[in-house]
């Protein structure tokens, strides 16, 4: 489709005399496809946006009446979010549980991308025996829930590995901040499969000749790897990145067993779910902890949103 | 309110030191792998030289070199895989033969547990209807809505609008959901869009998420409302992908927009649409937030995630929640089965 | 101290480093406690000679409580130097056994299910209780109350906070203005409720819902009923699996619970028909006592601080509550719950924690901050500050009390908070009495 696209409602004659009737279709057909977009965009938009607009309603507002009676009888209050971001006490403050989510989730997304870039480029470009096997063996792991692996690895956390009474590895004996380094090691090991998986789809459409080419110059897979596999494949990592960085941000489970509940190591979700639950229905306070929370990642998607469509689309050049 | 920036530069620095490690890690390796080929390179011309001086023939290394890249570039995955899932996945596995404290072995018992209990069964069937519906339906609408909105002028707005749902938590999300369908007596105002609009349409407000089985597709409405975000922009990617030629050769044969669809677009994104339908399966296999939130699998909502954690953690029935997780595994087989198949083909093509 | 701290950090990027041999060293205490010898700290004497040492403690207190809890020990903080870390956590069932099974196990644990407690101690994860904090706990509290913590005859730990359960909460001003007389008996209950439904109000407001743990507030309306119709010793079969869950006794007590939580003349006043009660919050169940649209909602003493702002929660007041009446009215059998305090390490300071936690010292500190009810002998009412909570002091301090633990805290947790709760979500929601109970019969092994 190299030709412009027919613009909606321009009016414009259509130069050439032979399809006149098939160009009216076609434009009917665009209207239509426009109008059935916009109305589907809304219908999945209307859920957030009740939310959003119920984050400035006042409590007993939102527990009588539907979010839109807003528009019939306007009760406007920044109070939810006032509660949700300034109330302290001695469960600290948020600014304290936002640095903290950072703190979690930054190495989270770095490593495991390093390391699945890693792996999947030696499943798919480098020849040993079994690779298609550990590959499919990668993908299975997937499914395995991370709820059944949080006692094991937990106990490899405190108590170090020891095969037959010999201590092999040591405990960590981690206290407060250090404690992230747990969370980094959980995430990154959960994430490993999806990203591995994903990578690999990219990685092994790659064209080949290329790899020969470089093969043929004398340059070693760590070379090939850095100077010609990498840059291809950025736009990927940027994407499984996002998909990281979503899943880690929103974690709760993880950090609970991994980091604890303070406020030394804690994320935001746990803080969110903390203020929402103690007294119970509190919607006032979900609501706007709602959005505090997803101000974050929708940030970070419509920055790398671009990188995103890039990224996906130059794994399926090949298809 | 004062902020004690002092207190959080520890964490600051624990930060540092983690991002230290991710370059020490990932630039060591790479350092190690650029110097581990010069050595053998090194070590094959000593080799080289040692056979002309003594006319021996020069043995084969090549294989095994490539070998020990693998082994490198792999070990880093592998390691913490099999720390953090493959154990893992072989204890529950040996758990679920196990009865509920994990101290003696009782054959399949837990397995025949889970067929006999009706609630259990009923559990089982769920998760079957969520992961045959929620891929098709979710990839089915991203797919759609991608070649709707493809090369619209609003398309990047409409895109992050369907995107959304995708940045909220699934906890977050059964919570906006939990809004959509909330039930008020009928003498009292709605406070739920739905019932909002039965009773403005002049029927008698429900409570959703009471009726079996409406409440389970009302559930998986909220998945598909996550997962067709993703869907969407991978399809929309893929086929923004297809190279213009194949389209304009088409185009010039007279093809209908219907006809393009099959021939030419479907194919060609086929790799794309099998990523997102194995993707969310999976995904979905592993529903938990959503059913724990929404109705905490009362009302004969129940999936098998739920019922596992219900199971393992708060009733400490180690085995029947292990037993629940090792079915699991089983119903991923088939996505492995077509995965091998699809790797098989591509080997040879 | 920024040394040992960097060298930590350098190990822990070394096991990041696959070189995986972390040593680490805990960040210690360097403070001295500057109260102690002071006058106010001569109680806390025995508990001294732990000074600089930490113990942590986990709960499923959270918030407001939270700060409570830490405001009642910080004077015992202060004068023995020890340091208490507590971490509440709304998931505290489900994580308490992760952290336990996973070697992470804190020190303390405040576990409000006896079933719980049991499952731990017969793991050999719980440490039993010293002989002070036995002697302490056996000094302060019933018998009664020391059972549920006492596993095969060794004693884990002693009681801490404490509620009533068999409260039905209405209004005395709605009761004065039409005339109501708060009711002396179950027969009087059920006219009282026929008088207000004819009146054109439904008289009972409900609510089960309570995230994952959507049920329970049915559950104690059943264990209520069983120690009304059946009497106490059936109650203690029936919670140990004496008799069988689906016994005529049981389906008679569920039965009577029906009579009103099933009746659509009776409820759910304020929020629609007898099936709202599945999707209403317990915690806004009692809320249309408020607002006139419902008169009597049986819940708990801590329901106290569920009220809208502004409400005020006095015999005189807006709201109270008034004891849940028997059958008949000679006997006065009450349910409640509590939480205890157990250990999974026995080092000196915790045991000191342990000790100092069963006192009469400790009860009244945290009694007089507010909301706060306990078992405890010592506890002197005079420091309970509102209504409710002094009227459940007293009822559970008087010797002629009958009192029950919450049964569902008390059978195996995959009945107790599994099958149970959802057993009663599925009876609200229509499923009748026979099937409910054979089905939660079926799941108990």
């Amino acid at each position: 489709m190299t030709t412009a696209t027919p613009t909606v409602g321009a009016g414009v004659q259509p130069p050439a005399p032979l399809t006149r009737a098939a160009r009216v279709r076609k434009r009917l057909n665009s209207r239509t496809a426009t109008v059935v977009s916009i109305v589907l965009a809304l219908l999945w938009t209307v859920p957030t946006f009740g939310l959003f607009v119920s984050s400035f309603r006042p409590e007993d507002q939102i527990k009588t009446t539907g979010w839109w009676t807003f528009f019939s009888d306007p009760q406007f209050t920044l109070k939810n979010y006032q509660d949700v971001l300034f109330s302290s006490g001695s469960s600290g403050q948020l600014a304290s549980y936002f640095i903290n989510s950072l703190a979690i989730t930054i190495p989270s997304v770095l490593f495991p991308i390093a390391f699945a870039s890693l792996a999947a480029y030696a499943l798919a470009w480098i020849n040993f025996r079994g690779r298609d096997w550990l590959y499919i063996g990668i993908f299975a792991l997937q499914i395995v829930p991370l709820q059944m692996a949080l006692v094991p690895l937990l106990r490899f956390f405190s108590t170090g590995v020891s095969v037959g009474g010999i201590q092999l590895l040591p405990a960590w004996d981690l206290v407060d901040e250090q404690k992230f380094a747990q969370v980094w090691f959980a995430h990154t090991c959960f994430a490993l499969p999806f990203a591995v998986y994903l990578l690999h789809n990219f990685i092994s459409q790659l064209p080949g000749d290329l790899m020969e080419a470089a093969r043929v110059d004398g340059a070693t897979h760590p070379k090939i790897f850095r100077t010609i596999v990498l840059p291809l494949i950025t736009p990927a990592l940027a994407a499984i990145g996002i998909f990281q960085f979503l899943w880690v941000w929103n974690d709760l489970l993880v950090a609970l067993i991994f980091a604890g509940g303070g406020d030394e190591t804690a994320p935001l979700t746990v803080r969110l779910a903390e203020l929402a639950g103690t007294r119970g229905n509190e919607w006032q306070r979900l609501t706007a902890g709602a959005f505090v929370s997803i101000v974050v990642p929708l940030i970070v998607f419509l920055s790398l949103q671009r990188y995103f469509v890039r990224g996906l689309l130059a794994g399926s050049v090949k298809g | 309110m004062e902020f004690d920036f002092a207190a959080e530069q520890p964490k600051f620095l624990m930060l540092m030191y983690g991002l230290i490690a991710f370059v020490a890690v990932v630039g060591g390796l790479l350092l190690l792998l650029d110097v581990v080929p010069t050595w053998f390179a090194r070590r094959r011309e000593a080799q080289l030289v040692a056979a002309s001086a003594s006319g021996a023939p020069v043995p084969r290394r090549r294989k095994q070199r490539e070998g020990v890249f693998a082994f490198f570039f792999l070990l880093p995955t592998l390691l913490l895989l099999t720390i953090g899932l493959v154990v893992p996945a072989i204890r529950t596995t040996l758990l679920s033969f196990m009865d509920a404290r994990s101290t003696n072995w009782v054959g399949l018992d837990n397995y025949g547990w889970m067929f006999a209990e009706d609630s259990i069964f009923r559990v089982l069937i769920n998760t079957l209807i969520w992961v045959l519906l929620v891929p098709l339906v979710a990839s089915g609408f991203g797919l759609i809505y991608a070649v709707l909105v493809d090369r619209a002028r609003f398309e990047s707005v409409a895109k992050s609008l369907i995107f959304l749902p995708m940045a909220i938590s699934f906890v977050g999300a059964a919570i906006i959901w939990k809004f959509v369908y909330a039930y008020r007596g009928d003498e009292q105002d709605q406070i739920g869009l739905l019932n909002q609009i039965v009773v403005s349409l002049g029927g008698e407000p429900k409570q959703w998420l009471l009726e079996s089985p409406l409440n389970t597709f009302l559930l998986i409405v909220i998945m598909v409302w996550i997962q067709a975000g993703f869907a969407m922009v991978v399809l929309s990617a893929a086929i923004k992908a297809i190279p213009a030629d194949i389209i304009e050769a088409a185009r010039l044969d007279g093809t209908t927009p219907w006809q393009m669809f099959w021939r030419i677009t479907m194919p060609s994104i086929r790799p794309a649409l099998i990523v997102v339908v194995v993707t969310i399966s999976i995904a979905t296999l592993k529903v938990f937030d959503i059913v724990r939130t929404a109705t905490n699998g009362n009302y004969d909502t129940n999936v098998i995630a739920t019922e596992m954690y219900n199971q393992a953690f708060r009733y400490g029935e180690n085995g029947q929640g292990s037993a629940l997780a090792v079915f699991l595994f089983v119903l991923v087989l088939p996505l492995v089965i077509y995965q091998i198949r699809n790797l098989r083909k591509q080997r040879e093509g | 101290m920024a040394f040992a701290r960097s060298r930590q950090a350098l190990a822990i990027a070394g096991v990041l480093g696959l070189a995986l041999g972390a040593t680490a060293c805990g960040t210690g205490n360097d403070k001295k406690s500057d109260k102690a010898g002071s006058a106010e700290c001569a109680a806390y004497e025995k508990y001294s000679g732990h000074d600089g040492k930490k113990v942590t403690i986990y709960s499923s207190i959270r918030d407001v409580e939270d700060e409570r809890l830490k405001q009642s020990w910080k004077e015992f903080e202060d004068c023995t130097g020890i340091k208490i870390d507590h971490e509440g956590s709304g998931e505290f069932e489900a994580q308490l056994p992760v952290r336990v099974d996973g070697g992470n196990a804190p020190d303390l644990a405040f576990i409000p299910q006896p079933g719980l407690l049991k499952r731990f101690a017969d793991a050999g994860k719980l440490k039993p209780a010293s002989a002070d904090t036995k002697a302490m706990a056996e000094a302060n509290y019933s018998p009664d109350w020391l059972k549920y913590s006492t596993v095969d005859g060794k004693f884990y730990g002693a009681p801490l906070g404490s509620n009533v359960k068999s409260f039905v909460w209405y209004s005395p001003k709605m009761f004065q203005e039409k005339g109501w007389q708060v009711p002396q008996t179950w027969d009087d209950l059920i006219k009282l409720s026929d008088q207000i439904a004819a009146s054109g109000t439904k008289p009972w407001c409900a609510g089960i819902e309570s995230g994952d743990a959507t049920g329970w507030p049915a559950t104690d309306w059943l264990e209520d009923l069983m120690l009304r119709t059946a009497g106490p010793e059936v109650y203690d079969q029936w919670t140990t699996h004496g008799i069988p869950f689906n016994d005529p006794k049981v389906a008679e007590a569920l039965d009577k619970v029906g009579t009103i939580l099933k009746n659509e003349k009776y409820v759910n006043g304020g929020f629609g028909g007898v099936k709202s009660i599945a999707t209403t919050s317990f915690q806004e169940a009692g809320t249309p006592i408020t607002s006139g649209k419902c008169a009597l909602h049986r819940q708990a003493s801590f329901y106290a601080n569920q009220w809208p702002e502004g409400t005020k929660v006095a015999e005189d007041g807006d709201v109270f509550a008034f004891y849940f009446p028997g059958i008949d009215p000679a006997q006065k059998p009450v349910l409640g719950g509590g939480e205890f305090v157990t250990a999974f390490a026995d080092r000196p300071e915790v045991q000191a924690v342990q000790t100092y936690l069963a006192s009469g010292e400790y009860a009244n500190s945290r009694a007089k901050i507010g909301d706060w009810v306990s078992a405890n002998k010592k506890l002197d009412i005079n420091n309970v500050p509102n209504p409710v909570d002094k009227l459940s002091v007293g009822i559970l301090q008087d010797p002629k009390t009958v009192f029950r633990f919450d049964g569902s805290d008390l059978m195996p947790a995959a009945v107790g908070t599994g099958t149970f709760w959802k057993g009663m979500v599925a009876w609200i929601n229509g499923k009748d009495t026979k099937t409910v109970l054979n089905d939660i019969e079926g799941s108990w092994k």
